[in-house]
């Protein structure tokens, strides 16, 4: 299974960060700091593996990869297999792209939700699910529409419950 | 506090706003920003109005995920913001719950509920919502009383929904392995669902579960095998090669079968992550079928010369898979594996240094290290210590295996220890102690190494080479007698700057000082038995201890290792006796025979050595005791303290009792008994005492004592005995009270004598010890078989061209790494001590964790139709036997157990939907009837069994037959073998 998905940028800042199986919060953070250290000393053109073992315990991979300013990571175990992991990476940011066109840092650090939402239609509970980015667009759109959809109710009734409350 | 006002409603600020402001401070004002928000947060979660809730929500999720705050207080406030019918509020809060939620967040349970609603909702991005949310914080309460609605959902015609539900169910079964009983049946059935999204999602719950457990998914073979052959999407076959990988192993049947197809994949396949996968499963589990082999081996090659690095470090991976049992497919890439040593990738190196490890053995082992060497001295600190490692813990593999030639590899280690960044210290003092003990013929050698070392005032400086060098003080001391120059050893032992040192190593050195010492004074107070080849000891013992002890036979086989190299070596290695006398100062040449009691010498080098001992180099050598030692007494290190003072005690007793000596001698008196005479000689016999190597279950044998409490609480023993001294360290023979010190030399002497009796008594205790367990040290055998033919360690031809590696490595490619024998060896492998207990791997047989056996146990008796009993797990023939035939059992046994009924019930149901195309309403109707455990009107649709016309059902009627032929069938169907 996939036991992490982080996003982070150049400067070692989070910008998106998902632990299929449970770390506390101060735990993230080491491991993010721990990864971030071993990713900026790597010089670029070489492959994307990074040994995990020491971070994430056995049989724990890493694959990692750079866009502009931004590392994705994906941490996993050896029921994936590491090639594949690479290409969903790729799928994650082609995804990306298609749901901001030209996705960029800013998307990723203001659109905190939608992307959560878009890596639960890649990702559920480790298990990669949905690999055509396509079906993933789609259904994000669908999700987006519902979300404005209550929002839209919610603006008026949002004043006046506002007033009632009182 | 006061309530959230409507100004807080009204100008809340939003994620966006909180990330605005994030961005606008610097990082030194951030956090005051953050607890600032977070106040606020803290005041809006209160408020009423859900729309103001789940924004502050929102902002703590941001502030929790991104910048590490905790956010378990709250869990409470999340659960409300859940139970909004609002779509965007419920997607806050599920997210809230998956981020912060975990098995001991107290208020799960109360969203048991409402996770339920959601579950059955018509809307399906809700029921998605709840089912991102379960598979995240699932626990056993949770998984227990939701396993209905999963259930459910398993069947529902939507494959966006179905696909989440199969992905859930792993989480579920992992938490509530009673859920396979359940929910397992369905699961197979979407084996064969023509949704590439639904294969590739049960797929993957069966890669994770079979990983765990394999044998019990055995019986799903043709499934996984059908899959195997038909499915053209590569996330689903590299799952199916991951699940065949282990089911391979487990049946050589199934083994063959598979092989083929997966070689078609390898040759058809564009996919690179097939192709691996492929190779990788191959590799692992398939190495016997040769051919298959050859192809995984050429895919792996093309990985290798491919310019992506990630081709390249997952071929080098896959090769180190296969390096045990085929070393033949690394030695045919190793051209290849050797440039990779000198990748930019710091990954591809490692991985090629392992190769390259693997490839060691006993014929090519000096040239593969010395080209490591080579690329060490070249490569960063890092990539230098590994390299470093994998040489010394691969020459050590089983006891020094694959290392003929000692000589060569103790002065391998010293090499290494001088590698500036060497980090190796400790393995490398381990090695070099552990090859003393244990191999016999090196130790010459060994001490040749340890006074290079020991005699570079430079290496004193480097704190990292501090223990090699205790290791060469230790060896200098212990095997003093085949030293060519005791007394520049004993200048090294004391040179100025071990001070240094640390206090530990110290007193290592200074106990090596104290060997040397005895084993001088020995060497000139009785030159005619350090000469004499008979380990006969004076008449004056007791015969019985004298028998008992057997001293190591160092004097003349050292004689005879020394005349050669001694003449070669006495210009480069500055060893002759003028050479000393000049390190002494002034110890004249010409006085060399004087003192030399001419006894039948029986070699001239022998002569040359004994010409070191005179009186006046004696003499010199207890003054530079004194004067070096002297100042140690008022160390506040009592290790040190301890030992100076030993030294000092001896050096006192001999200068007093020295001139008599000589009167006595000079006069050629027999039969004079001097104190010091006898002192030197005991504890020189007392040195003499081999240490050897020690199994590491030895105390384990010593049978304890009745009546001895080893558990008993010692806190008050303290109280009783304050003073208690510290343990002392193994390379003593026998215990020494630690006050001898300062006391004078008459009490010294008295005590000494005491002791020496002591000493004899655990001298013959341990002589009794080894007798009865010989194997524990060093077989007594004559040291005339060491050959003298011994080559110089370095060759020459070895030592001069470090730098030339271009060189190294098209001989090594060439031919060294061709596995050959060597015609002709120069001399046979030494003798190496060997314990079994220590050496032997001790394979821990790893236990399934309850709860994946608990899975399985379930899996198992879902798959086999019965209950499942360790008698039927023994028998999967039998077994399997009775689950094909668990059609008929429910029709025919309706009164089986009740566990039973319920599975059949249910895999007919669910058959029955899936014919039927029931909606999911009344599925869920069904359901809720099975919640309340009132598996019985299951039964009642059965009669729909006869409704699939499943060609896998047909091809198991056929495979029953078979079993019933063959009685010792595993579980797999038969049909596929």
């Amino acid at each position: 299974m996939i036991r992490a998905v982080i996003v982070m940028n150049d400067q070692g800042k989070p910008r998106l960060v998902k632990f299929y199986d449970y770390q506390p919060v101060e735990k993230q953070q080491e491991l993010i700091r721990t990864i971030y250290g071993v990713l900026c000393s790597r010089a670029e053109n070489l492959s994307n593996f990074i040994q995990a073992d020491s971070i994430f315990g056995p049989d724990a991979r890493l694959v990692y990869k750079t866009y502009a300013t931004l590392y994705f990571v994906f941490i996993f175990d050896s029921s994936e297999n590491e090639l594949a992991m690479l290409d969903l990476v790729q799928v994650f940011v082609e995804i990306l792209d298609k749901c901001f066109s030209n996705v960029c840092e800013l998307d990723i650090v203001f659109n905190f939700n939608k992307v959560h939402t878009i890596l639960d239609e890649i990702i559920l509970g480790g298990q990669v699910l949905e690999t055509s980015s396509s079906e993933v667009v789609k259904a994000v759109e669908e999700i987006s529409k519902l979300d404005r959809a209550s929002n839209g109710s919610m603006l008026v009734p949002k004043s006046i419950s506002g007033w009632t409350s009182r | 506090m006061a309530g959230p006002s409507l100004m807080d409603s009204l100008f809340q600020r939003s994620l966006d706003d909180l990330i605005k402001g994030l961005r606008l401070h610097q990082p030194t004002s951030e956090s005051t920003f953050i607890s600032k928000s977070l106040d606020e947060i803290r005041r809006e979660i209160k408020s009423t109005d859900p729309q103001t809730k789940s924004t502050a929500l929102q902002k703590l999720n941001y502030l929790h995920s991104l910048h590490g705050l905790d956010m378990s207080w709250a869990a409470f406030h999340a659960i409300e913001v859940i139970s909004s019918q609002n779509f965007q509020q419920k997607k806050v809060g599920y997210l809230a719950a998956s981020l912060s939620f975990h098995s001991s967040t107290d208020v799960i349970l109360l969203l048991t509920n409402q996770l339920r609603k959601d579950l059955s909702s018509n809307n399906v991005f809700e029921v998605s919502l709840a089912l991102e949310c379960l598979s995240m914080i699932c626990t056993v309460d949770l998984a227990r009383d939701l396993t209905p609605e999963i259930f459910t959902l398993l069947g529902s015609t939507k494959s966006f929904i179905k696909k989440k539900a199969i992905a859930t169910v792993l989480r579920i079964f992992e938490k509530y392995p009673d859920a396979v009983r359940v929910c397992f049946k369905r699961l197979i059935e979407n084996l064969e669902s023509n949704d590439v999204g639904i294969v590739s999602a049960v797929m993957g719950v069966f890669c994770e579960l079979a990983l765990k457990e394999p044998k019990s998914y055995l019986p799903l073979a043709p499934e996984f095998y059908r899959i195997l052959v038909d499915s053209r999407n590569n996330w689903v076959l590299i799952k199916v090669l991951k699940v065949f990988s282990k089911l391979a192993i487990l049946e050589p049947r199934l083994a063959k079968r598979v092989v083929e197809p997966i070689c078609e994949h390898m040759r058809r396949s564009g996919a690179k992550s097939l192709v691996f996968e492929c190779v990788r499963t191959i590799l692992s589990s398939l190495s016997e079928y040769e051919s298959a082999l050859k192809l995984a081996v050429e895919k792996v090659r093309e990985f290798l010369v491919d310019d992506d690095p990630n081709l390249k470090y997952l071929g080098l991976q896959a090769l180190l898979v296969v390096s045990l049992k085929h070393l033949w497919a690394v030695l045919e890439n190793k051209d290849l594996v050797i440039k990779s040593l000198s990748d930019d990738d710091p990954n591809i190196k490692l991985e090629a240094l392992q190769l390259v490890m693997a490839m060691v053995s006993e014929d090519n082992v000096h040239e593969i290290c010395k080209v490591l060497i080579s690329y060490a001295l070249k490569s960063e600190p890092a990539f230098c210590n590994e390299i470093l490692g994998s040489i010394l813990s691969t020459c050590c593999r089983n006891v020094y295996e694959i290392i003929i030639d000692f000589d060569w590899y103790v002065s391998l280690l010293g090499e290494i220890s001088r590698i500036p960044h060497c980090q190796n210290g400790e393995e490398i003092e381990k090695q070099l102690i552990d090859i003393g003990m244990r191999v016999k013929d090196v130790r010459s050698e060994l001490v040749r190494v340890g006074r290079e070392l020991m005699i570079d005032p430079a290496l004193l400086g480097n704190p990292v080479i501090h223990r090699i060098l205790s290791a060469a003080a230790w060896v200098s001391g212990e095997y003093v007698e085949l030293s060519k120059n005791p007394f520049e050893l004993m200048e090294a032992l004391l040179q100025p700057r071990t001070i240094l040192l640390p206090p530990s190593i110290r007193a290592i050195y200074v106990q090596s000082a104290f060997k040397v010492l005895i084993f001088c004074l020995y060497s000139y107070l009785f030159p005619d038995e350090a000469v004499a080849s008979s380990p006969s000891l004076p008449v004056d013992l007791d015969p019985g201890v004298t028998s008992s002890i057997s001293p190591k036979e160092f004097s003349e086989s050292s004689d005879v290792v020394v005349t050669e190299p001694l003449a070669d070596r006495e210009m480069d290695e500055g060893f002759n006796p003028r050479d000393i006398s000049q390190s002494l100062e002034d110890v004249s040449v010409g006085n060399g025979g004087d003192t030399v009691i001419a006894h039948e010498q029986t070699s001239c080098s022998a002569t040359l050595k004994k010409d070191y001992f005179t009186q006046e180099s004696i003499v010199k050598l207890l003054d530079l005791v004194e004067r070096t030692l002297c100042p140690l007494m008022g160390t506040h290190e009592v290790e040190i303290q301890e030992r100076v003072g030993n030294i000092r005690g001896l050096t006192e007793l001999i200068k007093q009792e020295l001139p008599e000596f000589l009167v006595h001698k000079e006069r050629n008196v027999e039969g004079v008994k001097v104190k010091a005479l006898e002192i030197v000689k005991l504890m020189h016999d007392a040195f003499l005492e081999e240490l050897g190597p020690v199994s590491t279950s030895a105390q384990e044998r010593v049978p304890i004592p009745e009546g001895l409490m080893l558990m008993e609480n010692l806190g008050d023993l303290e109280g009783i005995c304050g003073d208690i001294q510290l343990p002392i360290p193994s390379q003593f023979c026998f215990g020494r009270p630690h006050s001898g010190g300062r006391e004078s030399t008459s009490l010294f002497n008295q005590q000494t004598d005491e002791e020496s009796e002591t000493s004899y008594e655990c001298t013959s205790l341990l002589a009794e010890h080894r007798k009865r367990h010989g194997l524990y040290y060093l077989p007594s055998e004559k040291l005339e078989t060491i050959s003298n033919a011994c080559p110089p360690a370095k060759d020459p031809q070895h030592s001069d061209d470090v730098n030339d590696d271009g060189q190294d490595l098209v001989k090594l490619t060439e031919q060294s790494l061709v596995p050959k024998k060597k015609p002709n060896r120069a001399k046979p492998r030494p003798v190496v001590v060997k314990l079994d207990e220590v050496d032997g791997i001790t394979i821990a047989v790893s236990k399934p964790e309850s709860k994946d056996y608990l899975i399985s146990g379930a899996v198992r008796e879902v798959l086999l139709g019965n209950e499942v009993s360790s008698a039927q797990h023994k028998l999967p023939d039998k077994s399997s036997n009775k689950r094909r035939e668990k059609d008929k059992l429910d029709i025919d046994q309706p009164s089986e157990t009740k566990e039973n009924l319920a599975n059949v019930g249910k895999s007919e149901t669910s058959t029955s939907k899936k014919s039927k195309h029931h909606i999911p309403g009344k599925e869920r109707k069904h359901k809720s009837s099975r919640t309340n455990a009132d598996e019985r009107e299951d039964v009642q649709k059965d009669k729909t069994k006869s409704g699939h016309h499943n060609p896998r059902h047909k091809a198991r009627q056929r495979a029953d037959d078979n079993v019933d032929v063959i009685a010792q069938t595993p579980v797999i169907p038969d049909f596929l073998l």
